[in-house]
């Protein structure tokens, strides 16, 4: 198989503009005749299917929460990133390409990522349309703010809701459409299945999550707007029903999986409190701009305050070790997530954590309180300091905030190509779904951006591409390829049920985040690599064999989703592992041990793995096999990265 | 691997749990002690730990709905001692911590009580009425693309930040569960108010605040009172000042109707 990224020539500038007109257009009379499925519906789904049915094709539209307005998009919390260059900083699309490729550590695609800053001034533009109340300066204008990687304030905001605020502009839009009729909304209907008609994307097997019900759906095209896969390690910031099987399904059916490794570990969340911790909380990156993070300077002064026998506030200010200011003088407390996560760790790793787990670091605002005044820090971070009070019963402008690095985000995804389509043909994938535009690490606030850029500005046009030349025939859910995969569906959910052993879905999902965290988390190396890939294997068996799965599959059954969830991450899980093997070399998030500078850096071997590896699936319990294509970079020098 | 608080002593509970098959059972409160449960938990986190254990002795693990756990998706409900999302103001139930509740308490938990919000399977309520509202006109009518630039509309920042207040709502249903008559007023309110303000919105105020309220009539929502309980339970303080704004827009609306129908 040869990866065709299908970028096109010419001018990194004028790329996109080409291709937009070069690629083919669907009549406006005949895009009825098109059916689209699209599956999800955050940022990147509910503005994909709004967008569609604003053109005239007719979408269906599912999800697996109780209605679109859930979609996990809607927590996230700092922001959105625009080349508006509004506040005169020297912001320009070039800055903002320039920024994301280095943030990525060189692993990212420049002439995705250099469209993505294009058609991000037209996101902003487009909210404000729909209503979306962003943060604003006393003349009326848009306020913005800085955010981590970046050295200018290109970031809209509400308040610390800025997901929120775009998930319901985009649903709104949604709901305009499904008024319309344009849009038909599938809530609570889970896909379980890719079917492919003559080696094409033509429609999915859906499980209804009320009645049990497997169901079948045909179309000209599916999109994939399904998210992420941080639960593969149990405790993330991502939603409880955050799951990969939709993408994971697709894979085993042919999609190409690329770059599974690159796992974003957020720097500031709140810490673990006990065993029964069922998700981790972020704290938004925003903090971090009037936020301190620091540890005691020596082990023995963290040692005392973990057994309490003093107080954070009886450390002296000549005993308090602010690493990232003193390591990274020119960002500071503001260096990417995955320096910031790695820092910390290695802090904690030196026994300087605090916390009674002493997995914990201070991130401290007595200083941005003393400058700036208790109110006005309050109206910056109000609602996260009310947040991280709620769940940890400590009061935040009092004493420092106590932060932990967690699962965040995946950089990993279905590969695509620069028209968002996956290697089958019809089969596209968008937002964090894919792998496209954030290389080995995602500066702050460029999700929402890709989510919606993807959505509105960049699928409506590729799609279109596709489909003019797609004939208008519709493929029967009578077709044998449905009916076989529905087939497989319905076994594969009876299996399940029929086990009856003695370990709950959640046992076994708990033990897989800990293989995962311990040894393909924020650092790895070889041999513990290959030995979770063992206990991954075994722990899989033994889901096989022990897992116990009440009632039955044609009724509300949330142990059952819970199951075949946790199934298809026991099978991703150790892609992951594979992917992180192989890449001998350290990127953004990916950090082996044993490829670090002396300053404990990573260290990138372009030579030799300046490529996205794509994956493909030959069989549980098979080794899977690489596709490469390569990485070129005409408009970035590559560089140790350094923010120093 | 302590909390917060490693003093916190762990809490033996009894809990009332509302259990019904499907929308066409009959359901019953169940009773269910539940042991050990660290103060530093949250209220779903202990029924997390209460369905691990049914699950273990094969009974059939509690039915409820929730996603982010971090207060903003809405998704998570339960009607707890009486209190939509449980006895702190401004808070969602899985936001609730259980240092909140002491030992021995009894603790009874029940769905969101409304007609127009059927049970599907215990305390998981069918709120599907409220995005058919939504869509009656929750929206500003554009097309992606061919709007002006962002900064063209400039918006007072104190009109912006009343429009963010409504605009928060996350659609949870406190509001129905709270009031006696279950009316959905709050929530209707919450965007009409909020796109009535932005010059965005103000094209299309008179047909989105009529065919929202009609929407709102045809699920079966009851009237507003003007109690005031929606306010008092919000998880996130949409103000009652939204209400008044509605009955303002739809007065005039249906004075001057544009409505042709």
């Amino acid at each position: 198989m040869i990866l065709d990224s299908k970028i096109p020539e010419g001018n990194l500038a004028e790329k996109w503009d080409k291709h937009k007109f070069n690629v083919k257009l669907v009549n406006p009379a005949n895009k009825r005749k098109y059916d689209i499925i699209v599956v999800g519906t955050g940022l990147a789904g509910a503005s994909a299917a709004a967008t569609f049915g604003e053109l005239g094709y007719n979408v269906k539209a599912f999800c697996f929460q109780d209605s679109p307005r859930r979609a996990h998009s809607i927590a996230a919390q700092g922001g959105i990133n625009a080349a508006k260059n509004y506040q005169n900083d020297g912001d320009s699309i070039f800055r903002l390409f320039y920024d994301t490729v280095k943030g990525g550590d060189y692993r990212a695609r420049e002439a995705n990522v250099y469209r993505l800053a294009q058609v991000s001034v037209n996101i902003i533009d487009q909210c404000v349309a729909q209503g979306v109340p962003f943060a604003r300066e006393y003349g009326g204008l848009l306020a913005n703010r800085s955010f981590g990687g970046a050295q200018v304030s290109r970031t809209f905001y509400a308040r610390g809701q800025t997901g929120q605020q775009l998930l319901l502009g985009a649903y709104s839009a949604l709901n305009r459409q499904i008024a319309y009729g344009k849009v038909k909304m599938y809530p609570r209907t889970e896909m379980l299945d890719l079917v492919m008609v003559d080696g094409k994307a033509r429609g999915i097997v859906v499980r209804n999550l009320i009645t049990g019900k497997i169901e079948s759906h045909s179309a000209h095209a599916v999109v994939l707007a399904t998210g992420g896969y941080g639960n593969v390690f149990f405790l993330s910031t991502n939603a409880m029903g955050s799951n990969a099987t939709a993408a994971w399904r697709a894979h085993k059916k042919g999609a190409l999986f690329a770059n599974p490794c690159y796992t974003q570990i957020h720097p500031t969340c709140i810490p673990v409190s006990g065993d029964y911790q069922s998700k981790l909380t972020l704290m938004s990156e925003s903090l971090r701009n009037d936020g301190r993070v620091w540890v005691p300077k020596t082990k023995e002064i963290a040692e005392r305050l973990r057994k309490g026998e003093i107080t954070v506030n009886d450390i002296a200010e000549a005993d308090r070790d602010y690493y990232l200011e003193r390591k990274y003088p020119a960002f500071g407390n503001l260096v990417p997530r995955d320096v910031a996560s790695r820092n910390a760790k290695l802090v904690c790793d030196e026994g300087r954590g605090v916390g009674a787990s002493g997995l914990a670091v201070y991130l401290d605002f007595a200083d941005a309180i003393k400058r700036e005044g208790q109110p006005a820090i309050a109206a910056k971070y109000g609602n996260l300091f009310e947040m991280y009070a709620k769940i940890t019963d400590e009061n935040p402008y009092e004493r420092p905030m106590r932060i932990y690095p967690a699962v965040h985000y995946t950089m990993g995804g279905l590969w695509v190509d620069y028209n968002l389509m996956t290697n089958i043909p019809g089969l596209y994938a968008t937002g964090e779904c894919n792998f496209s535009d954030h290389g080995a690490n995602r500066l702050g606030a460029s999700a929402l951006m890709q989510g919606l850029a993807d959505g509105y500005f960049v699928i409506p046009y590729t799609i279109g591409d596709y489909l003019a030349q797609t004939p208008y025939d519709k493929v029967s859910t009578d077709h044998p390829a449905f009916k076989e995969a529905e087939a497989e569906v319905i076994a594969k959910n009876n299996q399940l049920l029929s086990i009856n052993g003695t370990r709950t879905v959640d046992d076994f999902h708990k033990a897989l985040g800990l293989i995962m965290w311990d040894y393909c988390g924020m650092a790895r190396n070889a041999e513990g690599l290959k030995f979770a890939k063992q206990e991954i294997r075994k722990l899989r068996d033994e889901f096989w064999r022990d897992v116990k799965v009440t009632g039955v599959n044609e009724e509300l059954n949330q142990t059952l989703e819970k199951a075949y969830r946790v199934a298809d991450f026991l099978e991703l899980g150790e892609l992951m592992v594979d992917d992180a093997l192989h890449r001998n070399e350290s990127c953004g998030g990916h950090f082996r041990e044993e490829y670090q500078t002396p300053e404990n850096e990573a260290l990138r071997d372009d030579e030799n793995f300046a490529y996205v590896a794509a994956w493909e699936f030959t069989g549980v319990g098979n080794e899977p096999v690489l596709h490469k294509e390569e990485l070129k970079f005409e408009n970035v020098k590559l560089t140790q990265r350094s923010y120093k | 691997m302590a909390g917060s608080n490693p003093n916190a002593k762990p809490m033996d509970l009894t809990l009332k749990v509302w259990r019904q098959k499907d929308r066409n059972s009959a359901g019953s409160m169940v009773t269910y002690p539940v042991v050990g449960i660290s103060p530093d938990m949250s209220f779903l986190e202990m029924l997390d730990v209460l369905n691990e254990d049914l699950l273990r002795k094969g009974e059939e693990p509690i039915a409820f709905d929730h996603d982010c756990r971090e207060g903003i998706c809405g998704m998570c409900s339960l009607f707890i001692n009486g209190r939509a999302h449980g006895p702190e103001r401004g808070t969602t139930t899985c936001q609730l911590h259980m240092r909140h509740f002491s030992h021995g308490d009894t603790i009874t938990i029940e769905p969101w009580r409304a007609a127009a919000f059927p049970v599907h399977k215990d305390l998981i309520v069918d709120r599907s009425a409220f995005d058919r509202i939504q869509q009656a006109g929750g929206y500003i009518s554009v097309n992606t693309g061919g709007v002006p630039d962002a900064n063209e509309i400039p918006i007072p920042k104190s009109i912006a930040d009343k429009a963010f207040d409504a605009a928060t709502c996350i659609g949870c249903g406190a509001c129905v569960a709270a009031c006696k008559n279950a009316s959905a007023m709050l929530f209707v309110s919450a965007k009409v108010s909020q796109m009535a303000m932005l010059p965005q919105g103000k094209t299309e105020r008179k047909t989105r605040a009529e065919n929202m309220v009609a929407q709102m009539d045809i699920e079966g929502f009851g009237a507003c009172s003007n109690t005031g309980a929606c306010a008092a339970e919000c998880p996130v303080g949409i103000s009652l000042e939204n209400i008044a704004m509605l009955n303002r827009e739809y007065l005039g609306a249906r004075l001057t109707s544009e409505n042709l129908a």
